[in-house]
């Protein structure tokens, strides 16, 4: 073992800590500040420092190249089709009106969906460019 | 095409124009090989100019504007699509040429792309075109600078996909000026969102009236109108903002430059008129500043001093990237004369030039494509093997000079009637005089191919293949049509001048 | 004297979004380092943060969440905007580091005027 253990022990210590951060950050957004791209942004924190720590090598295993580059579109695709879906029920592109009986809480299944898109995009947009930057020179 | 085959989705077809290329492009992400994403690409590139038709097809019969609202929020509140007789032309010309290039794509992308990055460029292609379209449907300021920066962003990389590396300096140096651009832009924004506390851009028109009479807030409209009218000059490359242009045309990849060419200074054009013309309206331009003759003095510069520059080019897509900025500087002459016919000219020549300037770029795409080479001393005598690809460059290239017959022509014969309606006779004779030396640089090109003993590669060289002759000699066609037939062109702009003129306070 | 002294002081961000503005353009223009270009670029689009956020206070307000004990709240569509335009500038930053990065790799060298150099067609 090398010299960092405890780098290595506090962050196996942190990293759940800041997934669940990342997490009441995401879903704190209705009442307080927060949201999708903060969350996004934290938890994708967590990959990288993971990273830093262990290695790339152990990250991708982690959160593989292949996975964080859909995850990408994939976030944008569950904001954009959350739009589709509310055409669909009839309503214009991001009426979320639709999505329960009552307004109020459509608006906030709606908006939470959105976010969730958000939350993904974010994160697989921040791990890409942490593993594409990471990358360079090195082969 | 009759309005009711589309419907439920009918009332949707606003927003479909925006979010059919953007899940195109999500969707092409997912698609490994390269001919799977041309494929789903060509698909969602035929859909949008059919929807833009039909929305055009309904402005012009009920002669009012379509308004879309975004999660049902009414206009000052949310953001609003709308899409008037002018938004509607425009959507029209970028969708169209959008399309009408994809065809050509898979071949000069197969050899000018690595296989795997094929699909990424379908991708950045389809965001490019979300960007592009959105800047024209949309109704809210901010939400245009949001489309104007996916579709700047995409350009960026549209560019750095060249071969070449000094492709990757120019879309640097391109994404600076249009970072500095849109920036310059959105501060504009800001100060009239601090006066008139919208960012609808009807409802900013309404309440800047007011607040330009109030001295306390006469500067701050001026200072944002300053601030926008250099922005949005920088991004659709006026005058002396133009240096980012050449440089881009010339190395990005074929297939792309020719989209640009045709589309990306087209939205920004649009944009410009929007905010001067709609929220500014020209007479407070007239009253407090000299915009129409800030204008007219550059774009004539544009004229005349990038058409030189185009004369002394060897590089024929850079040669043609001076063009353009000379063309774009017809377009902006007749803005800024703001009469019927000027401003009928430039719309007209909007979509004229887009689809004369597409044929060009697109036939030095196939010699690319034969010949990996678009300087002049290896076009020597290409015209004899490839005659079919230089027949349809010398017709898109006498509808670029302006003669008689052409779509060319038609737009500058309203630029100088509105020059006339102006009272600037010394106008129509320098669109007169800027157009011969279109007729030399464009000659200049024709010698060197058709008439210069072959060069090495020019010998060998064989025909363009169909799937590029054909968009080819469409637009080159068109070209030739749109000077006879003016219905699609000068009609629909006359009527969006119209409207455009009709909301001058 | 003090005139002027209160005009600044009651307008102070403004002047401090002047400067961003201002410097941030004058290392773009004045730099030849690709990498320094991008800081001034990112510098003058965070003037345009400011310029937004300044108007959106509002003097004794809370944050705009509902709550019964308070009447006032700031304007939320400003730091909606800046959001968006700081994702804007995130993508653009990044996107012209990586071209940085390539052109690192195809010319060895981040400067402007070696670059030239050795591409003189570039200009």
């Amino acid at each position: 073992m090398r010299l960092d253990l405890i780098l290595r022990v506090g962050a196996k210590l942190i990293l759940p800590f800041i997934l669940m951060f990342a997490l009441y950050v995401q879903f704190h957004g209705d009442y307080g500040p927060g949201g999708g791209f903060q969350a996004g942004v934290i938890s994708a924190g967590m990959v990288i420092l993971y990273a830093i720590i262990f290695g790339v090598r152990a990250a991708k295993h982690v959160a593989p190249p292949r996975i964080v580059e859909k995850m990408v579109p994939g976030g944008v695709l569950i904001f954009a089709g959350t739009g589709v879906v509310s055409m669909f029920l009839g309503y214009n592109f991001l009426d979320y009106t639709g999505f329960a009986h009552d307004f109020l809480h459509a608006h906030e299944w709606g908006i939470l969906i959105v976010e969730i898109g958000v939350l993904v995009t974010v994160c697989g947009t921040m791990i890409a460019m942490f593993y594409a930057f990471v990358e360079r020179g090195r082969t | 095409m009759s309005s009711s085959s589309w419907g439920t989705a009918e009332p949707h077809l606003p927003i479909l124009l925006v979010i059919v290329p953007l899940f195109g492009a999500l969707l092409v992400t997912f698609l490994r090989r390269g001919i799977l994403a041309w494929a789903l690409t060509l698909a969602v590139t035929f859909v949008l100019p059919l929807i833009a038709i039909t929305l055009l097809a309904k402005v012009l019969q009920t002669g009012q504007p379509i308004i879309y609202e975004i999660g049902n929020w009414p206009a000052p509140i949310g953001i609003v699509y709308k899409v008037d007789q002018l938004s509607a032309y425009v959507l029209c010309v970028i969708s169209v040429i959008g399309a009408v290039i994809m065809p050509f794509a898979r071949r000069s992308i197969g050899a000018e792309i690595q296989e795997s990055a094929q699909s990424w460029y379908y991708a950045v292609y389809l965001l490019c075109l979300t960007g592009l379209l959105g800047i024209v449907i949309t109704g809210d300021a901010f939400n245009a600078f949001v489309f104007l920066e996916i579709s700047s962003l995409a350009t960026y990389v549209l560019i750095a996909l060249g071969r070449h590396r000094r492709a990757l300096l120019s879309a640097y140096q391109y994404l600076i000026m249009g970072t500095i651009g849109a920036t310059l832009y959105i501060i504009g924004v800001g100060l009239l969102y601090v006066v008139t506390g919208t960012l609808n851009f009807d409802d900013m028109a309404t309440r800047l009236g007011p607040a330009i009479a109030d001295p306390g807030y006469r500067n701050a409209v001026l200072t944002a109108l300053g601030f926008i009218f250099v922005g949005v000059s920088l991004k659709l490359a006026l005058f002396p903002m133009h240096v980012w242009l050449p440089n881009a045309y010339a190395y990005a990849p074929s297939v792309a430059t020719a989209f640009l060419a045709g589309t990306a200074t087209k939205a920004a054009i649009y944009l410009f008129i929007r905010v001067i013309f709609s929220v500014f309206g020209i007479a407070l331009a007239i009253d407090s500043l000299p915009i129409p003759l800030v204008l007219i003095v550059l774009s004539i510069a544009a004229m005349f001093l990038a058409s030189f520059s185009a004369v002394f080019e060897e590089d024929a897509k850079r040669m043609l990237a001076y063009s353009s900025i000379a063309q774009v500087g017809y377009i902006m002459l007749g803005v800024a004369l703001a009469n019927q016919a000027s401003l009928t000219g430039s719309l007209a020549h909007i979509a004229n030039h887009a689809v004369m300037k597409t044929a060009l770029f697109l036939a030095l795409g196939a010699v690319f494509y034969r010949i990996g080479s678009v300087m002049y001393a290896d076009m020597a005598g290409i015209g004899r093997t490839m005659p079919l690809t230089m027949g349809a460059f010398a017709v898109a290239g006498i509808g670029l000079m302006g003669t008689p017959g052409t779509a060319g022509f038609i737009s500058k014969w309203y630029l100088g009637l509105g020059a006339i309606d102006a009272g600037h006779y010394s106008i129509v004779f320098m669109i007169v005089a800027s157009s011969l030396i279109s007729v030399i640089y464009i000659g200049r090109i024709t010698e060197v191919v058709w008439f210069r003993a072959p060069s090495e590669s020019a010998k060998t060289a064989k025909e363009a293949p169909l799937s590029m002759l054909i968009p080819l000699w469409l637009l080159a066609g068109a070209t030739v049509y749109l000077g006879f037939d003016t219905q699609a062109t000068v009609d629909v702009s006359a009527k969006a001048a119209e409207v455009l003129l009709g909301g001058i306070r | 004297m003090i005139e002027t002294l209160e005009k600044f002081a009651n307008h102070y961000n403004f002047f401090i979004t002047i400067f961003l503005m201002i410097s941030g353009l004058f290392i773009v223009i004045a730099r030849g380092n690709l990498i320094k270009k991008l800081i001034g670029l990112s510098l003058f689009q965070t003037s345009v943060y400011l310029l937004y956020l300044t108007p959106a206070k509002i003097l004794n307000a809370t944050a705009p969440i509902y709550d019964k004990h308070y009447a006032t709240y700031s304007n939320p569509l400003p730091h909606v905007l800046m959001l968006t335009a700081i994702v804007v500038g995130v993508a653009t930053i990044a996107l012209g580091l990586a071209l940085v990065v390539r052109i690192k790799e195809a010319y060895g060298t981040i400067e402007e005027d070696e670059i030239f150099a050795k591409d003189p067609e570039a200009e």
